[in-house]
């Protein structure tokens, strides 16, 4: 049997399946359905400095072959995480990773130092794309100097593995990449939702309290193979992928374009067995084809 | 209390067309199926139709345990539910359930159930329910005609059932608050569960807190996971945002705010 077995700057994963923050909560959710344990690794639900509540409902519309969300990282705050979820979650036996977010470069450090002292956290997902907030955010990712100073200052406290997750939302993701790589991230995560929009013709209203939301599902699931490929060939870093994936297949054509692993994010809404799926889809791939491991597979794409 | 999540491709045993917009889907499976409680609902993926990329959530209606299945009362509001109502006896769906809480025991015998249009939903399963527990309660409907009533004579099993339409064709003519029974001066009451249109369930919600009686009602808000991880589905309460899907969808009009 090959092995699935994938190494990112240094950290070994079981598998390379991993869930997307914001899909797979603290994956105790899913522990009705399957052990999270056999997962290459959970990005836990965001957590930002203090308490949030998130905006006003409705926050989600159904589109053509996905979703347009504006939660707005919900969550209680870092103490709340560190205090009563941690706990809670560290028995898991698979990485746990935890997104972190922000309005304020402040509120990023003060977020990333805390996390750094949780033990059995080895790596945090600088969330610099979210488009749902009214400050930070997004706006972090979106310009490639304040994504490099945010990185920057969070590379001072933080001293375990840097991944930072990148916003689509740009003219040009390589050149953002390069500037958070230069700013001393370990991993890029690569994409966050496509802002877009929804539009009540009955009520003649926008569908979510925000106007506009992030899109994923499927439907975007080209634009971010394509991304993943373009900032493959242009930095060294590895990748982390997600962006509609759904199944097998999807996750093998991200690791083809060169990402080391992949995570299922909208797909766990629809069938919470998608990752474990997958997990089981890429061991089968590897035996039809007679592949000893999977990371032979990353980045091999033919493209002349 | 914590119930066990299973998601398990059901089979369709009966699917029953009530009405031009109604119909009752009833599953059942060859594992015995978990327990389940009147306010809990289900997660149905539906397949054959594109635009819709979410599962729909229901509540459950009804549940025959010796026989080992349960029942979904189905508005045809859009492309899933149209797809659903094609379901014949055989197929398989695939469903992720008991989710969400559900409805709490009354603390006295004085009960009131009322529901308007598809909301009439959980409140057999809640009638079912308060049977085993001797608690007779009324039950109140509200329709839109008579043509649009259904399943009363199943209703009225469990109680005295009270019927409004919005043009009279049936019952006491206008909306369920309209009803007589809220016109009284001693309200009789000391609970009520109401699930129905927002509107509607605001309304009650309103007359119970001026009587100052208990009211729980069950919110169908828009979701997509149904297990508590999107965040979508939230509702305000004196917590803050909570989600209907796992901290409701019942939830006690007090800690809602609608008074």
């Amino acid at each position: 049997m090959g092995s699935l077995r994938v190494n990112i700057a240094g950290m070994v994963f079981k598998n390379p399946v991993t869930t997307a923050s914001g899909t797979f909560g603290y994956g105790e959710e899913f522990s009705d359905f399957f052990d999270p344990g056999e997962l290459g690794g959970i990005f836990v639900k965001a957590v930002t400095g203090k308490n949030r509540d998130g905006n006003a409902y409705p926050r989600m519309a159904e589109t053509t072959g996905g979703m347009l969300n504006s939660v707005g990282l919900q969550n209680k705050g870092v103490d709340h995480f560190c205090r009563e979820i941690y706990p809670r979650i560290s028995p898991f036996n698979t990485h746990l990773i935890v997104n972190v977010s922000g309005s304020t470069l402040e509120e990023y450090v003060e977020v990333a130092e805390k996390i750094d002292s949780l033990e059995k956290i080895p790596a945090i997902e600088l969330n610099i794309s979210c488009p749902n907030v009214k400050s930070g955010g997004m706006a972090f990712g979106t310009s490639p100097a304040s994504a490099r100073e945010v990185t920057e200052a969070v590379r001072k406290v933080y001293h375990k593995t840097l991944m930072v997750k990148l916003s689509p939302n740009v003219t040009s993701i390589t050149e953002i990449a390069r500037a958070v790589a230069d700013g001393g991230a370990d991993v890029l995560t690569l994409i966050n939702t496509l802002l877009g929009m929804a539009i009540d013709v009955k009520r003649r209203r926008p569908v979510l309290s925000t106007v506009t939301g992030g899109l994923s599902g499927p439907a975007i699931k080209p634009v971010a193979l394509r991304m993943v490929w373009q900032v493959h060939k242009a930095v060294r870093l590895p990748i982390i992928g997600l962006g509609g994936i759904m199944n097998t297949n999807d996750a093998i054509e991200f690791l083809l374009a060169g990402a080391s692993a992949i995570q299922v994010g909208t797909a766990n809404f629809t069938d919470p067995l998608a990752s474990i799926k997958i997990v089981r889809g890429l061991a089968d791939y590897l035996e039809q084809h007679g592949i000893d491991s999977i990371e032979a597979l990353i980045g091999v794409l033919q493209t002349d | 209390m914590v119930f066990k999540k299973k998601i398990e491709d059901l089979i369709v045993s009966r699917n029953t067309r009530l009405n031009k917009r109604h119909f009752l889907l009833e599953l059942t499976s060859e594992n015995p199926f978990p327990v389940m409680l009147p306010g809990q609902f289900a997660q149905v993926r539906v397949d054959g139709s594109p635009p819709t990329f979410l599962r729909r959530p229901f509540s459950i209606h009804e549940v025959d345990p010796s026989r080992n299945l349960f029942r979904l009362l189905i508005q045809v509001k859009g492309e899933g539910t149209r797809q659903l109502a094609l379901a014949r006896e055989g197929d398989r769906i695939n469903v992720i359930f008991p989710l969400g809480n559900a409805f709490s025991l009354p603390s006295s015998p004085e009960v009131l159930l009322v529901g308007g249009g598809c909301g009439v939903a959980p409140l057999l399963f809640l009638a079912q329910f308060l049977a085993r527990q001797h608690v007779v309660p009324k039950i109140l409907l509200g329709f839109r005609t008579k043509e649009e009533m259904f399943e009363t004579e199943n209703y009225s099993r469990y109680g005295e059932l009270l019927i409004t339409t919005d043009d009279g064709s049936y019952g006491s003519k206008g909306l369920v608050v309209d009803h007589p029974v809220f016109q009284t001066e001693h309200f009789p009451f000391r609970k009520i569960y109401c699930c129905g249109p927002e509107a509607m369930m605001r309304a009650v919600a309103k007359i119970a807190a001026f009587h100052r009686v208990d009211c729980e009602v069950s919110l169908e808000n828009m979701m997509a996971c149904g297990f508590g991880v999107c965040l979508c589905c939230v509702t305000p309460t004196d917590k803050g945002h909570e989600r209907v899907c796992v901290e409701g969808p019942v939830f006690n009009t007090k800690r809602l705010g609608w008074q």
